[in-house]
């Protein structure tokens, strides 16, 4: 029982993440982030996304309050705090996070505010789905780890 | 721009205008030039021409003068001072008129007595006739009388008529006695010929007169008067007529005595002609009482030069030449300005284009590339689920599709990277040997299913560990071979290295081979059945024919083997030329298409690329490999029979100290078990032979190579020959059969002649027999008796592995581990590594990319943390550097570490020992530097450079690119 339970939660998750690839939630960078995960660091990849998650929720609340004023708004700290963003999105994989960082940049150049509102709001949300899913994924594999009964197996052997 | 341009034609206008200005003015004061001198010149002529006719008329007038004068002292002579008188009417008149000749100027004399009233009536009855006024009437009384007594016949109307009732006469008269001298009237109506004239007057006197005689004895000595009469009028035209150009000179004369009234004597009253220009002579006709002037003038203005008009003009129209063609050049001038702008222009267009294309070219990779990974990754996940064959198949094919797809956008990267000037070679050590097995093994399975002889040969004196880049070697030679294996249906390809220079040397040796595809003699050779090739078909180029080959190998052997490097020979050098050779025998290059082998999406025609695929980019990318390796490429192809390609490329030969150390690293470890065992090698096809050979001695096993199987046979049955020492040897004894060679029959006649001679204890066991088969379907042939097939191609570990089985020797040195990962274990394992980065995910992720490879990371978040931690001395390895971090960048922060070391290297020079004392006693402090950098097309490698970094890695890590990057300097630190 607790075997198949294991077999079936890692095809779950295997759909997962083909569905967010298949999305271009995720791209292979995140898989490169899994193959990091050995014996030493068992819990690199959550450790990371935890980071990620963390710094970036900060970032949104940033550019949140930069864009609250459509008067004195200060387009080349979003720029940095995009960069920021990006730079840390592209080593997650957090692709669609990424894409969506790009359109608000080019938006932020040209001093748009509500072409950077918008971008704000479908960042906002695309953050929330890629958190969301990874939450999921993570729950899974922490059900999987307990259900293989402690023994840790790389995802991507 | 408009108004610039505006500007620019009013300006011209205004220059043309005012060149033409200048050109009229130069015109118009040229001819006012030339008019003045010659103006001058007629001035001139008139002068000369008045004074001479002025000179001439006074002469003529003076000698008529001069001879009134004679005949008055003929008149005093003859009548006067004869008693009676000697002279009368006819004597006079005959005189005169036979005289004339000398008076021109004359129109007649007349001699004229002066008679005083008291003594009128005795003249007048001596003479016969009563004296007469010019009116012709008897004259009235008076004081005195001067009748005319003696006339010329041409006056003789004046006789007896008194001179001194007309006015003129009377008063010539009164000053002619007076003075003494001739004496002349002013100009009037002559009575004879009613012509203007003067008349002269010359007194004669009584002899004994004094020269210098009183007023008023002279008028008491007066005896008469004898007169003339001028006719000026015809006497100066008769004068100018004899003189040139009277025509052109209108001449006037005129008695100036009293100068407020002048009198004309000759010309018209009122002149006319060319006023503005005349000159006044004056005239001297003896009289001082009188005086005379000539006016000369032209008759009409004299004409203008026509140099005066066409010298001008001629200058004119040189300026207008000469405006012209500097404004022609001008013009010119401005429009090959403009030109140039344009062009200026559209070369920064065309540059900058050039510039968008590679980025665009790189960023469509580049993005075409990150979801094909994805592809490509899931595809290898779905490939490890659970798979029905079909759905195996599928994926298979598309992961290869996509493989395919990856690898061409990678040669179009490569392409524009090459176009841009990007691409760099790099250095780093490598086994050729080990490349060229890879390579092979790239191919093998399509070579055994299509059946091809697939070999590669090195030359033993090329050195082990070379310096270049591997990548791109690997890149040329699977290019070529790729291209061979494509384009080849049966025979061989073969890949052989030898170093340049060597093999010129025995090129020259056999310059008459069929060198040049082209040539028509070569097709002799193809009627030959079996050619000693490596298939025993026959190849385009025929330097890798058995003849060659023995001729390079013999080469070889008469230098010694080195262990190592090479040849002793050629140590010295630290540059290696290698001559890469790939042969194969496919279908050929046509002719017409030989000359765009290496224009870049050019294939022999469009055909080909339907039969085959293919892009054809790939030998124009392997051409500027080549020659960024400084080699070249070149090839020999004749159409169904073969080509031949051959690239050279210089390499750095590798330092020892290093070369023994990343030999480990760098070289695939082969198994060294194999020491001194033997082999016998039964193949009949020389050249393969020495190929199989060239594995085998690579593994350290000697090998002898036979030409059939019977010879093996023969010789351990005759107990002597070259294989004895072979087959007795207490080590184990491969023998090596090749598979055309071997058949049923001879499997079971080999078997039972070894059996015989184990028990004749000819040999002390059974040799191991290993079949050497290219396609599948020869490793059907292996009988019972036979240990195992290798399949060609040879590659030195896979011949070694099949040993191990074959002879049992088990897998004791097998630890099978990740290539990759296991040099960069090695390059990193235990290294003290620093990572600089602002964003803490990239920060963590890339600690545990360097942790994997079991380097020990810290971690600093700002370049200033960066600098506190890097404060001399440290204990690290190397750094990996964010570039775009805020406060200060990766390039400040490296420059001010860099600062830091130099400075400490200079107080360790300067003999400060502080450092050496505390045990660290490094002489230079330079640690190694890695940018990161998440844009790759970002030129920012220079900028790494400049500021002191030691290379850069891509964000996020790419291992093979890692691997490179830290290869380069912990080699060196180790």
């Amino acid at each position: 029982m607790l075997g198949l339970g294991a077999a079936r939660l890692e095809a779950d998750m295997n759909r997962l993440m083909a569905l967010l690839f298949h999305q271009g939630v995720l791209d292979e960078q995140f898989m490169q982030l899994q193959q990091l995960q050995d014996e030493s660091s068992p819990n690199f990849v959550s450790e990371v996304i935890s980071i990620y998650f963390r710094e970036s929720e900060k970032l949104l609340k940033n550019l949140r309050s930069l864009l609250a004023d459509r008067e004195c708004t200060d387009y080349r700290k979003i720029g940095i705090h995009l960069n920021q963003l990006m730079g840390s999105s592209s080593s997650v994989g957090a692709k669609r996070v990424r894409t969506v960082c790009l359109a608000f940049r080019a938006a932020s150049e040209h001093n748009n505010w509500s072409g950077c509102l918008r971008s704000l709001e479908v960042l906002e949300h695309e953050y929330c789905y890629l958190k969301t899913k990874l939450h999921e994924l993570f729950q899974m594999e922490q059900q999987r780890v307990m259900a293989a009964g402690a023994r840790y197996h790389p995802l991507l052997s | 721009m408009a108004a610039g341009d505006r500007r620019w034609w009013l300006n011209r206008k205004a220059t043309v205008v005012l060149w033409v200005a200048a050109s009229v003015g130069i015109w118009v004061g040229l001819h006012c030039y030339i008019r003045r001198v010659s103006m001058r010149k007629a001035e001139e002529v008139l002068v000369s021409m008045c004074e001479e006719r002025a000179r001439m008329l006074q002469d003529q007038f003076a000698v008529s003068v001069n001879h009134v004068h004679a005949l008055a002292i003929l008149v005093s002579t003859f009548h006067y001072q004869k008693h009676p008188p000697a002279l009368d009417q006819g004597t006079f008149a005959d005189y005169t008129a036979r005289t004339a000749f000398e008076r021109p100027l004359l129109s007649g004399v007349a001699y004229a007595q002066r008679v005083v009233d008291s003594e009128r009536e005795l003249f007048e009855n001596h003479q016969g006739w009563t004296i007469k006024t010019m009116k012709r009437e008897p004259s009235p009384v008076q004081d005195e009388y001067a009748p005319v007594i003696y006339s010329q016949e041409t006056v003789s109307y004046i006789e007896a008529l008194d001179m001194m009732s007309g006015e003129e006469d009377r008063e010539n008269i009164l000053r002619a006695r007076a003075s003494g001298k001739a004496v002349l009237t002013s100009p009037f109506r002559l009575l004879g010929s009613n012509q203007l004239g003067v008349v002269l007057t010359f007194p004669v006197y009584r002899a004994g007169l004094p020269a210098d005689a009183m007023e008023e004895e002279r008028i008491e000595a007066t005896a008469g008067y004898l007169g003339g009469a001028f006719d000026v009028e015809s006497l100066v035209e008769n004068l100018l007529r004899q003189l040139a150009g009277n025509q052109d000179i209108m001449v006037n004369v005129y008695d100036v005595t009293n100068t407020s009234e002048p009198l004309i004597m000759y010309g018209p009253q009122f002149p006319d002609g060319y006023m503005s220009l005349s000159h006044i002579s004056m005239l001297d006709f003896g009289d001082p009482f009188r005086r005379h002037q000539m006016k000369c003038r032209y008759s009409k203005k004299p004409p203008i030069p026509l140099s005066a008009i066409s010298t001008p003009s001629g200058v004119f129209v040189i300026c207008m030449l000469a405006g012209y063609i500097l404004y022609a050049a001008w013009n010119r001038y401005d429009n090959v300005k403009e030109d140039c702008r344009k062009m200026e222009e559209l070369k920064k267009q065309a540059e900058a284009a050039d510039v968008a294309k590679s980025q665009f070219l790189a960023t469509v990779s580049h993005e075409i590339r990150t979801p094909m990974n994805g592809v490509l990754g899931m595809l290898d996940m779905l490939l490890d689920t659970n798979l029905n064959l079909t759905q195996k198949d599928y994926a298979q094919t598309a992961q290869v599709c996509g493989k395919a797809l990856i690898s061409l956008i990678n040669e179009v990267l490569d392409r524009a990277k090459i176009e841009a000037g990007r691409l760099e070679i790099e250095s780093v050590p490598f086994d050729l040997r080990t490349v060229l097995d890879d390579v092979i093994s790239l191919f093998s399975a399509k070579s055994r299913e299509k059946g091809i002889e697939l070999a590669v040969y090195v030359s033993d004196r090329v050195p082990k560990i070379l310096m270049g880049d591997p990548g791109r070697i690997r890149q040329i030679i699977t290019n070529l071979v790729g291209n061979s294996v494509k384009f080849t249906e049966r025979g061989h390809i073969f890949v052989h290295v030898h170093l340049a220079e060597h093999s010129n040397m025995f090129m020259d040796a056999k310059v008459e081979g069929g060198l040049n595809g082209l040539s028509g003699e070569a097709k002799v050779t193809s009627i030959s059945t079996a050619l000693d090739t490596l298939s025993g078909l026959e190849a385009a180029d025929g330097r890798n024919s058995w003849e060659n080959f023995k001729l390079s190998l013999s080469y070889e052997q008469t230098w010694p083997y080195s262990s190592e490097n090479g040849s002793p020979y050629d140590n010295h050098a630290d540059k290696v030329t290698l001559m890469v050779t790939v042969e194969d025998t496919g279908i050929g290059i046509p002719f017409h298409a030989q000359n765009r082998v290496f224009t870049p999406f050019m294939q022999a025609d469009s055909s080909t690329s339907r039969n085959y695929g293919g892009t054809g980019i790939g030998l124009s990318i392997s051409k500027c490999l080549v020659e960024l390796m400084g080699g070249q490429i070149n090839f020999v192809s004749r159409p169904h029979i073969g080509s031949t390609f051959t690239f050279t490329a210089v390499f750095q030969r590798c330092s020892k100290n290093t070369g023994c150390d990343t030999k480990r690293t760098l070289s695939e470890s082969l198994p060294t078990c194999f020491g001194g065992m033997r082999a016998i090698l039964v193949d009949r096809r020389p050249v393969r032979g020495a190929v199989t050979r060239y594995h085998l001695q690579r593994l350290g096993i000697c090998v002898e190579c036979v030409s059939t199987i019977n010879e093996v046979l023969n010789a351990t049955r005759g107990q002597n020959g070259s294989l004895r020492s072979g087959i007795y040897s207490n080590k184990p004894c491969i023998l090596l059969i090749e598979h055309d060679t071997w058949g049923t029959k001879v499997d079971v006649c080999l078997r039972d002649q070894l059996l015989q001679l184990k028990e004749n204890g000819c040999i002390p066991e059974m040799p191991k027999v290993v079949l050497l088969a290219t396609s599948e379907s020869d490793k059907m042939k292996g009988g019972s008796n036979v240990g195992t097939v290798i399949m060609k191609p040879l590659r030195a570990s896979t011949v070694a592995a099949c040993f191990q089985e074959v002879l049992g020797m088990g897998k004791q040195q097998s630890r099978d581990r990740p290539k990759g990962s296991a040099s960069l274990n090695g390059l990193l394992d235990g290294k003290n590594i620093l990572v600089v980065d602002d964003n803490k995910v990239n920060l963590r992720v890339a600690a545990g990319v360097l942790k994997k490879y079991g380097a020990k990371v810290e971690c600093a978040e700002s370049g200033r943390d960066a600098l506190s931690l890097l404060q001399l001395p440290h204990k690290f390895d190397a750094c990996f550097m964010d570039v775009q971090m805020p406060e200060m960048d990766g390039f400040e922060a490296t420059r001010q570490i860099r600062m830091m070391e130099s400075q400490a290297s200079e107080k360790n020079r300067n003999g400060e020992r502080t450092v050496a004392e505390e045990g660290f006693s490094k002489a230079e402090w330079h640690l190694p530097i890695l940018a990161m950098t998440a844009d790759v097309i970002q030129a920012t490698y220079e900028e790494c450079t400049k500021c002191g970094m030691d290379g850069y890695v891509s964000k996020p890590f790419e291992e093979v690119q890692l691997f490179q990057a830290v290869a380069k300097f912990l080699v060196k630190l180790s």
